[in-house]
C-alpha cells in the first residue's frame, strides 16, 4: 500500500515520539529525527506531547483515551505530515482516531490529523524516497514487522526495503514470521499467560535465526521479545529500525 | 484476578503434547488454505462479491426469513421457529415423541452444539449418535468439539486408536487411519439404516427457493438426511441468502478457506421431502429456525457483522491465541476469534465467555483471512467498550449485550482515570517519566507473569522529552 499523500517532499513535518519510546528507547526517536533532518526535513517536536491514547482505546475505556487524544490534536495545527516511529501509534492515530472521534464537536480536526499521519518507515520510504550509504561493519539482523505495520497499515515491507539499501546487513527472517509476539499493549497484562507463551514462541524462532540484532518498527514488540531473550542470558541487542540507520549511516 | 478462563487457559498451556500436536493441524490448515488461493485478484473477488451477499442477507434479515419461510413451506418443509435453545430443544423432542423414536443420527452442526441437544434428548431418554467422524471421536472422548471445522483437531492419532478400539473391543487394535475409518464406517451403515430420524445442520437456506444447502466431505450429512424417515435440520436464522445465484461463489469461498478445498466431496440441495417419483428421501423434513440473541445482533449497525460468518474457521486457524490455548480454553461451543466476538454477544458480559474479547491481541491476522471481511478486531474493541461503559443511555431500554457495563471494575476504571490525568498533564506525565528514568536500576524486577519469562523493563537513562531539549531542534 502507498500512503503517500503529499505530492512532495515536505519542508518540516511534527514528530510524534510515542510515550514507550519517550521513556524506554528515546535513541529510536533522535535516529528518525536526525535521519529526516539529513534529508532536508525539518523537525518539529511539540513537547507536551504524551500518548496517543491507545492504551485505554483498546481497554474499552473510551471517554479516558477520547481525553488523552484530544490533547494530542492540538499539538498539530499546521497543514504538513506527522511522522511517528512506531506503526502501532500511527495506526492508532491515522485508522482509529476517526472512529474515537466520531459525532465529536472536534470530529474534523481529528480527521484532518489522521490524514496527516505517516509510520516512519512509510514515509523515509515513500515520501522521502531516502538513499542510504552503510557506513556499519558486517552484520545480521533478524527482522520482526509488527502486527500494525504488516496488517493494520500495510507498510510491513518498508523496514526490507530500507534494510537491503544497506550492502554490510544480513536480512535473516524468523519462521512464522507473520504471527503476533503476543505483547498486545493491555494484553500482556490482562492475558500474561497467553501473552508469555507467545512471547517465548516468538524468542525462540528469533533466536534460531542465529541474528547479530533484533529489528523492528514498533518498540513494543521490541521490549517483549527483547526482555524474553535477555531473560534466556542471550546476547542478542535489539533495536528500533530508526537507530539502526542512523547508527550505520552517520558520517 | 482468576476467571473462568484465564483458568483454563493456565491448564491448556500445560498441556505440552496437545500444543504441539495443535499447531502442527494449524499450520496445515493454513497452507491448505494458501494453496488454494492461487490467484490473488480472483480470490479478492471473490471476497467482495460474498462480503456483499453476505451484508444484504443481514440487513434484510426479517424479509428474507419470511420469503424463506413461504417458499420452504411451499416445498412441504415443516418450518419452526425457536427464541431460545431450550424451544429448539422442546421442538426436537415433539417431533421424536410424535414419532415415538428414541433414536437418532446426527450430522455435524454446530448450532447443534450450541442447544445442547445431546444431553437434553439423552434426559428425555433419547440417544444421539454423532456421524461424523470428528464428532464421534468428540463424542467417544465425551468430550465437546475444539474446533467448528475440525472438531477431533486436538486428538493425536494414537488417542483415537484408543478410543474406538475401546468403543468396538472386538476389532483389533490399529493405528491405520483406512482402517480406522473403515471400522466407523461400517458400525454407521447399521445405525443410518435403523435410525428413525437424521438431524443434520445447514450451511445456507436460500431464500428465492426455499432450499437448504449442506455442505460436508463424508456422505454422513446426505444418509442423515435421506434414509431416516425423518430429517431434522436446525440452524441459526443468519445463514439465510437471497438468491440461488449466490450460492456457488459462498461455497467456493468457504470450503477455500476452511480446509482449502476447492469443493466438498458432498454438496447437499434439500428442496423437500421425498417425492412420489423421488428414489429416497425422508417422508418429513422439519426446519428448527434459532434466534438465541441474534435478531438483537442484527439490530445494531455495527455488531451485526458478526452474523456475516459463514463459519470457515480460518480466523481459527490464524490466531495467534487459538494456536497456544486450542479450542476447549475458550469454554464455548464457537472457539477462536469469531467466537470472541459471538459468544459474549449472544451470552452477554456475566456470562464466562464475557471475557473472551480479551483473548486477543488485536493483531488483525483473523480480519486478513476472513472471507466476509468481517472486523472481528472492531468488534472485539466495541465490545470491550461495552463491556466496561458506563451510563447507559436510559433504564428502560435493553443494552445491545446482556450485561454491559458489568466488566466495569472499580481500580481499573481508577487506573484509568489516574492514567489520563497524568496524559492529559504534560507537566505531571514529564516529571512522573523523568522519575522513572532515575529510579530505572531500583524498579522491581519481579512483575508477575511478565517477568516469570522476561527481564523486567529498564526505563532508559534519559527520555526523548529530555534529550531533544539539548537537540536545536523547533519545539512550538
Amino acid at each position: 500500500m502507498n500512503n503517500r499523500v503529499v505530492s512532495e517532499k515536505p519542508q518540516a513535518v511534527y514528530f510524534y515520539g510515542t510515550c514507550l519510546i519517550d521513556l524506554f528507547y528515546p535513541q529510536a526517536g533522535i535516529g528518525a529525527i536526525e535521519l529526516l533532518r539529513r534529508e532536508g526535513v525539518s523537525v518539529i517536536y511539540p513537547q507536551s506531547q504524551t500518548c496517543c491514547g491507545q492504551p485505554a482505546w483498546n481497554s474499552g475505556y473510551r471517554d479516558e483515551a477520547l481525553a488523552v487524544a484530544r490533547r494530542q490534536l492540538a499539538l498539530f495545527p499546521r497543514p504538513i505530515p506527522l511522522v511517528i516511529p512506531s506503526a502501532s501509534c500511527a495506526g492508532m492515530m491515522k485508522m482509529h482516531y476517526p472512529a474515537l472521534f466520531r459525532d465529536q464537536s472536534d470530529e474534523a480536526t481529528a480527521l484532518n490529523v489522521a490524514g496527516r499521519v505517516y509510520e516512519l518507515t512509510a514515509f523515509l520510504v515513500d515520501v522521502l524516497d531516502i538513499r542510504l550509504t552503510d557506513l556499519g561493519d558486517p552484520v545480521s539482523v533478524v527482522v520482526h514487522t509488527s502486527c500494525s505495520a504488516r496488517r493494520e497499515l500495510g507498510v510491513g515491507d518498508k523496514l526490507h526495503t530500507l534494510l537491503r539499501q544497506l550492502h554490510n546487513v544480513e536480512i535473516l527472517e524468523p519462521e512464522n514470521s507473520a504471527e503476533c509476539c503476543g505483547f498486545g499493549g493491555t494484553f500482556a497484562v490482562k492475558q500474561p499467560e497467553i501473552s508469555a507463551a507467545m512471547a517465548l514462541d516468538k524468542a525462540a524462532t528469533v533466536r534460531a535465526t542465529g541474528a547479530q540484532r533484533l529489528v523492528s518498527q514498533d518498540c513494543g514488540c521490541l521490549m517483549n521479545i527483547g526482555d524474553v531473550i535477555e531473560k534466556q542470558n542471550q546476547v542478542m541487542p535489539r533495536q528500533h529500525i530508526a537507530e539502526l540507520l542512523w547508527e550505520r549511516t552517520k558520517n | 484476578m482468576s476467571t473462568e478462563f484465564r483458568s483454563n487457559v493456565a491448564h491448556a498451556l500445560k498441556q505440552d503434547a496437545v500444543q504441539t500436536h495443535l499447531r502442527t493441524v494449524v499450520d496445515r490448515l493454513r497452507a491448505h488454505r494458501q494453496g488454494a488461493l492461487s490467484d490473488d485478484a480472483a480470490f479478492e473477488q471473490l471476497r467482495n462479491r460474498c462480503e456483499a451477499i453476505r451484508a444484504d442477507a443481514i440487513r434484510r434479515l426479517p424479509d428474507l426469513l419470511e420469503q424463506f419461510e413461504s417458499n420452504a413451506q411451499r416445498n412441504g418443509i415443516q418450518v419452526h421457529w425457536a427464541e431460545t435453545t431450550l424451544q429448539a430443544n422442546q421442538i426436537v423432542l415433539g417431533i421424536m415423541q410424535q414419532h415415538r423414536a428414541t433414536f437418532l443420527v446426527k450430522g455435524k452442526s454446530m448450532v447443534s452444539e450450541e442447544m445442547g441437544v445431546n444431553a437434553f434428548l439423552q434426559s428425555h431418554g433419547i440417544d444421539c449418535l454423532e456421524t461424523d467422524l470428528g464428532e464421534f471421536i468428540v463424542q467417544l472422548a465425551d468430550e465437546k468439539p475444539a474446533h467448528i471445522i475440525v472438531p477431533a483437531i486436538h486428538k493425536k492419532r494414537r488417542e483415537i486408536a484408543r478410543l474406538i478400539h475401546g468403543h468396538f473391543p472386538g476389532l483389533p487394535y490399529n493405528e491405520d487411519i483406512e482402517t480406522l475409518a473403515q471400522s466407523v464406517r461400517h458400525f454407521m451403515r447399521d445405525k443410518f439404516r435403523a435410525a428413525p430420524v437424521g438431524l443434520t445442520g445447514v450451511n445456507f437456506m436460500v431464500a428465492e427457493t426455499g432450499t437448504l444447502c449442506l455442505v460436508e466431505n463424508e456422505g454422513n450429512g446426505r444418509l442423515c438426511s435421506t434414509l431416516p424417515p425423518v430429517h431434522i435440520a436446525v440452524t441459526g436464522i443468519e445463514k439465510v441468502i437471497a438468491r440461488l445465484d449466490d450460492l456457488p461463489p459462498l461455497l467456493n469461498l468457504l470450503t477455500r478457506s476452511a480446509t482449502g478445498q476447492p469443493i466438498t466431496a458432498y454438496v447437499n440441495m434439500i428442496n423437500s421431502p421425498r417425492r412420489p417419483d423421488d428414489k429416497d428421501g425422508p417422508d418429513e423434513v422439519h426446519l428448527i429456525l434459532l434466534d438465541n440473541g441474534r435478531s438483537r445482533i442484527a439490530g445494531d449497525p455495527e455488531l451485526l457483522e458478526t452474523l456475516h460468518c459463514i463459519r470457515c474457521g480460518a480466523c481459527i486457524n490464524h490466531c495467534p491465541v487459538y494456536r497456544q490455548i486450542g479450542g476447549h480454553a475458550y469454554g464455548t461451543v464457537i472457539p477462536g476469534p469469531i467466537g470472541a466476538i459471538l459468544e459474549p454477544q449472544k451470552q452477554g458480559f456475566n456470562a464466562a465467555a464475557g471475557e473472551l474479547p480479551q483473548a486477543s491481541t488485536l493483531c488483525g491476522a483473523c480480519a486478513e483471512v476472513c472471507p466476509v471481511r468481517i472486523p472481528i478486531p472492531a468488534i472485539i474493541n466495541r465490545l470491550r467498550w461495552e463491556s466496561v461503559r458506563k451510563n447507559q443511555q436510559s433504564q428502560n431500554s435493553r443494552p445491545v449485550v446482556p450485561g454491559a457495563g458489568s466488566g466495569r471494575k472499580p481500580l481499573e476504571a481508577l487506573i484509568w482515570k489516574i492514567w489520563a490525568w497524568c496524559c492529559t498533564h504534560p507537566g505531571i506525565y514529564n516529571r512522573l517519566t523523568k522519575l522513572a528514568t532515575r529510579l530505572r536500576n531500583r524498579l522491581p524486577a519481579d512483575m508477575g507473569v511478565w517477568t516469570a519469562v522476561r527481564k523486567a523493563p529498564k526505563p532508559a537513562q534519559a527520555t526523548l522529552h529530555e534529550h531533544l531539549r539539548t537537540m536545536n531542534i523547533d519545539h512550538e
